[in-house]
């Protein structure tokens, strides 16, 4: 069984977020857009849920804060808690401006890499992953519109026409 | 176009009537095109530098660091000087992509992925000096702490060098993926173009798969957007790290609590002074003076100009303060640098530093390309010299003046440093054949606001849409 969907492309990028608005308002489902850079508002448009990045970097930084923490107690204070150079190395607070640098780098390296890291995880982004853009033109000054097709086709292609679409395709999607 | 409006008193970003498609096809052609004849040639010395500095290398360690001009009380000189130098140079790729990203000025779009790999070649060369400066480089794992056989004797986390480490291999890994996940796009975008199967299968694999979905793109601007709040303290605090290897010694000269702000002035300094290098002879060679127009280097040798003026202010702080101090010993030091026997390193950084920036408050000469290009150097070897000073002279005479002496480089060190140059050199041609030099997805989302011909149509009325 194929379901069918519309591939509506424009070429530039106020069209399309009209025709978003439009699409949205004629309760068509949208399925994906692709466009060459970030569109601002788009996501808005769409009505995507805002990203929870920030909020996991937030953490990550947390966790690469308690990491050196714990790494620079156990090492410096715990374990060999020599006298180097007359510093005091009796409680972590005591010797605690030494360890600010490494504390500050740890944090902004566990926020960042994991972030990152993340990201690709979530967008599915990874070295040998084919591409999915379902036509080149998507990165060089094309966006790309794919809508569900329900019920009748001449009549959905002759709508997204009216929304200044320079193509409007309909696709046998497995 | 409303969504689109700038005021207009903003000079055009982008030149040249471009659309779209133009903007892909510019980005692409130095990457599609072949190289030529200049090209080759100017690669093939910075390779022969780069492996006369290879040779240099292998001859330090395999005979020993004596062959440098480093001596009992001069431990540190052209090493480090160079480490700091090329590390401050990284600074301003950094500047450019994260601090201008958080005060959204849209001119750092056309250059910010040179800049990200101008610090992260730059950083790469920095880093082989902590390491091969070392007597047993081939110890240098022990900086890092590993549970191990010698019932884990772990490292001292009051060293600023073992800091040093943690900085720079953050600061070099965290750029890096700031960059490479601006590169997605763009290397997409070169992918989709690709003609022959080879290029296709290597922009394939460099890209990700990226497809520039609605979501991927939200997720894609929050990461930037987050990694420049990352990346802004953390450049800060890189080169404070860096000079608090200086800042917290004893040493009259280096025990200054004005180092950490100065040397990152000074990294901005210098590192915007070599972007404004690099990218002068870059608009030219790839074609890209629509991009990169004469209003973006004035922006630049504007921050040369105040960055330049806070580093002159530090020189006056310093001065000041040690003869404020009442300790003779900093006096001595600061009457060291100034008619000591480095006297001339002294007053070549000042003209440099301090005189060179100021010349940028006349119009005329900030909006001179060759005005540019050559002071801008003049800067790079200002900030050269400062090191130089900071480091040698405070070291050559401190508290005993039986140990005072003088310093004076070999070959190895000028050949360590040349060799670091063209291997920068090598790896930045390299990169200007085969990357995206100018972050084209980005430089989209501005042609409208930012075009000339957009802006020029938006001032006549016309509010069309450019079909």
């Amino acid at each position: 069984m194929s379901t069918k969907v519309i591939h509506a492309l424009y070429n530039d990028d106020d069209v399309l977020m009209d025709a978003v608005k439009t699409t949205r308002a004629a309760h068509h489902h949208i399925e994906e857009v692709y466009t060459p850079f970030p569109v601002h508002g788009l996501d808005k448009a769409l009505g995507l849920a805002p990203t929870r990045l920030a909020i996991c970097a937030f953490i990550y930084g947390l966790c690469g804060l308690g990491f050196g923490t714990f790494m620079m107690d156990y090492i410096m204070i715990q374990d060999w808690p020599q006298d180097i150079g007359g510093k005091p190395s009796f409680s972590y607070i005591q010797n605690m401006p030494a360890f600010v640098p490494v504390m500050f780098e740890l944090t902004v390296f566990f926020a960042a890499h994991l972030m990152v890291i993340t990201f690709f995880l979530r967008s599915r982004l990874w070295p040998f992953k084919a591409a999915e853009n379902p036509d080149v033109r998507t990165t060089d000054d094309h966006f790309l519109m794919e809508v569900s097709l329900h019920g009748n086709e001449e009549e959905a292609v002759e709508f997204f026409k009216s929304t200044g679409a320079v193509e409007v395709k309909v696709i046998d999607k497995h | 176009m409303s969504s689109h409006y700038e005021a207009p008193i903003r000079k055009p970003l982008v030149l040249g009537d471009k659309s779209y498609h133009d903007v892909t096809v510019d980005v692409a052609r130095p990457v599609e095109g072949r190289a030529n004849k200049q090209w080759w040639i100017v690669f093939s010395i910075a390779l022969v530098a780069f492996l006369w500095g290879v040779g240099c290398v292998a001859y330090t360690v395999s005979t020993g660091i004596g062959t440098w001009g480093s001596n009992k009380t001069v431990g540190w000189a052209w090493d480090i000087t160079n480490f700091v130098w090329w590390v401050g140079i990284g600074h301003a790729g950094t500047l450019i992509s994260a601090v201008l990203l958080l005060f959204r000025q849209k001119w750092r779009m056309a250059i910010n992925r040179s800049a990200e790999a101008m610090t992260i070649f730059s950083v790469c060369q920095a880093g082989m000096f902590p390491v091969f400066h070392m007597g047993r480089p081939w110890l240098a794992f022990w900086v890092l702490p590993m549970p191990n056989q010698f019932g884990s004797l772990w490292v001292n986390f009051n060293s600023p060098l073992l800091w040093d480490v943690f900085a720079i291999s953050t600061y070099l890994s965290v750029s890096l993926v700031f960059w490479w996940t601006g590169l997605l796009p763009d290397f997409a975008m070169l992918r989709d173009r690709a003609i022959s199967p080879f290029t296709k299968r290597v922009y394939s694999i460099l890209s990700f798969g990226w497809s520039g979905r609605a979501k991927d793109w939200q997720r894609f601007e929050e990461v930037s957007l987050v990694l420049a709040g990352l990346a802004t303290p953390l450049v800060l605090s890189v080169h404070t790290i860096v000079s608090f290897d200086f800042a917290t010694s004893v040493i009259p000269g280096w025990h200054t609590t004005i180092l950490p702000p100065y040397f990152v002035a000074g990294a901005i300094f210098s590192g915007f002074a070599m972007v404004n290098t690099l990218l002068i002879i870059m608009r030219k060679v790839s074609g890209l003076e629509d991009y990169i127009t004469i209003q973006h280097i004035e922006l630049m040798n504007i921050i040369v100009m105040i960055t330049g003026s806070i580093v002159g202010v530090a020189y006056i702080t310093e001065l000041v303060i040690a003869w404020y101090s009442g300790v003779e010993y900093e006096q001595y030091a600061f009457l060291n640098r100034a008619t000591g026997p480095y006297w001339w390193s002294y007053w070549l950084m000042m003209t440099c530093n301090v005189i060179s920036p100021q010349v940028m408050w006349f119009k005329k000469i900030r909006t001179s390309i060759m005005a540019s290009f050559i002071i801008s150097l003049v800067v790079n070897v200002g900030m050269w010299f400062e090191r130089f000073v900071i480091i040698v002279t405070s070291l050559h005479r401190d508290y005993l003046p039986s140990s005072w002496t003088m310093f004076s480089p070999t070959f190895v060190d000028a050949g360590f440093y040349i060799g670091t140059i063209g291997f920068f050199f090598v790896l930045f041609l390299l990169y200007a054949r085969s990357f995206p030099v100018i972050a084209q997805a980005e430089v989209k989302t501005i042609l409208k606001s930012s075009g000339d011909n957009f802006k020029r149509a938006r001032e006549n009325g016309n509010h069309s849409h450019n079909h």
